[in-house]
């Protein structure tokens, strides 16, 4: 089993290690460097990418210094992932806007990627947020229902979609839907196309004719967050027949690290402008190069988080918890508190994801995410007396204690065990996590009160749908 | 069942994903040709199997075979390791004769799972047409009631195949659509029923649940069934392929991957990983969109692509 599955866990293993020789001798930083490179790579950023990014960094590591220093370990986290930011910034997120409208956005990438998805999504945003007059235009005359699919997004977030049945080609479609568009007056013309490989030419020359014909405003490179190391080949291929504008990152709310945006922002150097984060047409975000480093470097997406919850979040409980956990007095009196408010929260899974250390803690946030689980823990720890809840060392020491609770809350022996190891662990990586902040940009103190589970938080923040309910599909 | 798998479609398999062993030899063979066994050797085929997705891990520890296969053999030029290495790629993929699996008596019934857009509808429309051509009859069910026009696309390629599909309108209850599909299987002497489902992250908790009911349903109406269930790997994926296999196994208990999109330059070695780590065999891959681009997996093909420099 591995013990430490995400980069941040290895990293952390790796520096404490060499914390714990004192002074750093340039192998030290090739070491480190090394498990950066393997965390790097299983997070998928492509290999000729993750050896660059090594470079960079060893480059920098050594120019500042930090062998000498005594918080070396911290400055190369701070190194790492502020370099990671840098490669992955810059501006994001506005599409452009033609001086004439309509503006035209076409979306293109590999089957499947999630381009239909995004078209909606992006006129959903244009409509609600920009009050614009978005066409959707059906050129994916390949794919079988592809029409039918657009045009039942475009039913659901109430925007016209313009197809043409029969045999029309794209090009046609294209071109009458300009011209439909500036006779209704629409203000953005979005293209959907159809899925291609980058490698097949007749299809990528249907897309660089549909660019000389429409004159795209921003030609959107929509890419699956869970792409491997071929990543770099479809995002230069796409770039360099079409010259891409932008990227979309799908599916960011899978469990991947996502390191397909590191290889291609590097790839096309263009911004990633949203990120895709749900089934849903409002599943789509501004994407943040800072979360995006930390995902990366499985640190958690805190920052997400914590904007999520900061309206709602309670300064003083928050920096009493931060004390409580750089302290290493986080207790089972804590976490029940905070078991408690976050059941407001919403899809609890969702929300766990985003936590440092989850990579750690799969069980974890597996039967967390279950109620069922999570009423079972929550009964377990209400058996526990007040002692034992601020000293849960008591338990782990006494069978006797042990049964008892179990009895107590109708649960076994093996549960408790159990919540006691996530308990520890949980303690762990949060102590870890805190030593961090001190040294980087703050990440502990900006997570405040989020503690292991948002403690201090009031309300349900806006977009965490309600628990409760048994379709699934509500939820997506 | 093999016959018609292989008649034409494996050579097009062939072609698409090899490119052939010639091929293979030239490229990576050309880089190493008269060159001695040296650390160098060993980091440029690192790099080829990293950039074949084949994962950290896993390429360790085809690495460390081999070394120790190349001591063993007293091995001194590079060249030489390349078909070694092609034996302990082979090796891992493991059980490289795994068929499809038919149900003795009564329908034998398929559930297609796996992430979003990995190709599951486009397989149970090829695996529709490939039945068909063997006289099988066949029965499709709509089991993605969720994606605005999953039906109304598994519909499609049922027209092209030639089968029904057995289905509800989109928001009703996956499982009593799947409930449907299985009686109106048996009532009607199917013998393949091809069983789509709509496309989810294996994160999402509550769709796994889901999931799992459609696989205790069929369970129950049908002792043994699903007879297979595929999980439908694209190639593109990176290793979060891995944590698919993972968790759909535990939800749905995958009896095998089928890896589609290996028309693309994608080479889909987390396939390897997922075989060792899960003893999950491939048993199908997709070559391409059209109806007839799916042919059964051959792990030598497969093993030449990957470690082909380019494809
Ligand atoms: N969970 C999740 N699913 C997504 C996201 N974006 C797209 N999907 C799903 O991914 C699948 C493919 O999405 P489509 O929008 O059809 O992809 P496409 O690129 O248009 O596909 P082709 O037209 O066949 O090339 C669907 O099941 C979508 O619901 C996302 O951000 N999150
Ligand atoms: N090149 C290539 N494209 C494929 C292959 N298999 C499927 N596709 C394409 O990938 C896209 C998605 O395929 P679907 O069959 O809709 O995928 P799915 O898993 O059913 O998607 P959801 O139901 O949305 O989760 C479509 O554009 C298919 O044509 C293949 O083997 N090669
Ligand atoms: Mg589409
Ligand atoms: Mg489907």
């Amino acid at each position: 089993m591995h013990v430490f599955d995400t980069l941040s866990d290895r990293l952390q293993a790796t520096f404490r290690r060499l914390r714990g020789k004192g002074r750093l001798s340039p192998d030290d930083v090739k070491e480190a460097l090394r498990e950066v490179r393997r965390a790097l790579l299983e997070a998928d950023v492509n290999h000729v990418v993750a050896r660059e990014f090594i470079d960079r960094v060893q480059e920098r590591a050594v120019g500042q210094e930090i062998l000498q220093s005594l918080s070396a370990a911290q400055q190369v986290v701070k190194i790492v992932s502020e370099e990671l930011t840098a490669l992955m910034g810059g501006e994001q997120s506005r599409l452009a806007r033609a001086a004439q409208p309509p503006t035209v956005v076409m979306l293109v990438g590999l089957q499947g990627a999630g381009k239909t998805t995004a078209i909606a999504k992006l006129a959903r945003l244009l409509k609600t947020s920009e009050h614009r007059r978005p066409l959707l235009v059906a050129a994916d005359v390949y794919r079988p229902a592809a029409v039918t699919q657009l045009q039942l997004l475009g039913e659901q977030i109430g925007t016209p979609v313009f197809a043409l049945t029969g045999d029309a080609l794209p090009h046609d479609i294209v071109d009458q839907a300009l011209a439909h568009a500036r006779r209704a007056g629409n203000d953005y013309v979005l293209v959907d196309t159809a899925g291609r490989l980058q490698v097949d030419s007749a299809m990528m020359e249907e897309l660089r004719d549909l660019k000389a014909l429409a004159a795209p405003q921003e030609i959107l490179l929509v890419v699956d967050a869970m792409t491997g190391q071929d990543a770099i080949s479809v995002a230069q291929e796409f770039h360099r027949v079409l010259g891409v504008t932008g990227v979309i990152l799908s599916k960011m709310d899978s469990d991947t690290r996502g390191g397909a945006a590191l290889t291609v922002r590097h790839a096309t150097g263009c911004p990633i402008k949203y990120v895709g984060t749900s089934e849903r047409p409002d599943g789509l975000e501004p994407f943040y190069p800072d979360r995006m480093a930390s995902r990366i470097l499985g640190m958690g997406d805190v920052l997400s988080l914590i904007e999520k919850a900061q309206a709602t979040v309670d300064e003083g409980q928050a920096r009493e918890l931060e004390q409580k956990l750089l302290r290493n007095e986080f207790t089972f009196d804590d976490f029940l508190a905070q078991l408690q408010q976050v059941k407001n929260l919403g899809p609890l899974d969702q929300l766990l994801g985003m936590l440092p250390g989850m990579g750690r803690m799969k069980q974890m946030k597996e039967s967390a995410a279950d109620t069922g689980q999570l009423k079972k823990v929550e009964a377990i720890i209400l058996s526990m007396s007040r002692e034992e809840r601020g000293r849960p060392e008591l338990i782990e020491k006494s069978a006797t204690r042990r049964m008892r609770i179990a009895k107590g809350s109708g649960t076994q022996v093996k549960d408790v065990n159990q919540l006691l190891r996530q308990f520890g662990e949980m303690r762990k990586v949060m102590k870890q996590f805190s030593g961090f902040g001190k040294g980087g940009r703050g990440a502990m103190k900006g997570m405040g009160g989020m503690g292991p589970f948002g403690g201090g938080m009031k309300g349900g923040p806006r977009d965490f749908a309600p628990r409760g309910g048994s379709r699934g599909k509500k939820r997506r | 069942m093999e016959g018609v798998w292989q008649v034409g479609l494996f050579d097009r398999f062939r072609q698409s994903l090899g490119k052939t062993r010639e091929l293979f030899t030239e490229r990576l063979a050309s880089v190493l040709k008269r060159r001695k066994i040296d650390e160098g050797v060993f980091e440029e085929l690192e790099e080829v199997l990293l950039s074949a997705d084949v994962g950290f891990a896993t390429c360790e520890d085809l690495l460390l075979r081999l070394r120790r296969e190349s001591k063993r053999r007293g091995l001194e030029s590079a060249d030489e390791l390349l078909p070694v290495l092609r034996g302990a790629i082979v090796e891992l993929l493991g059980d490289s004769a795994a068929p499809v699996a038919e149900s003795a008596d009564g329908p034998t019934v398929i559930l297609v799972v796996g992430v979003n857009g990995a190709g599951k509808t486009t397989l149970v429309g090829k695996l529709a047409h490939m039945y068909r051509a063997q006289g099988k009859r066949v029965l499709l069910a709509a089991g993605d009631t969720f994606r605005a026009a999953a039906v109304e696309q598994l519909v499609a390629w049922g027209e092209r195949a030639g089968v029904d599909v057995v289905r509800q309108k989109t928001g009703s209850d996956a499982a009593a659509v799947i409930f449907d599909a299985l009686q109106a299987a048996k009532s009607r002497g199917i013998d393949v029923l091809l069983c789509d489902t709509a496309g989810r992250l294996q994160n999402k908790q509550h769709l796994m649940d889901e999931l799992n009911k459609v696989y205790r349903v069929i369970n129950r109406e049908i002792p043994g069934a699903p007879h297979e269930v595929l999980l439908v790997l694209d190639a593109t994926t990176g290793q979060n392929g891995l944590q698919q296999a993972k968790v759909f196994r535990e939800a749905a208990r995958v009896t095998g991957v089928a890896l589609t999109k290996l028309d693309s330059t994608a080479k889909g070695g987390v396939v390897i990983a997922v075989a060792r780590e899960l003893g999950i065999p491939v048993k199908l891959v997709g070559v391409g969109e059209k109806i007839d681009d799916v042919a059964l997996f051959a792990p030598e093909d497969f093993a030449s692509a990957l470690l082909s420099a380019d494809k």
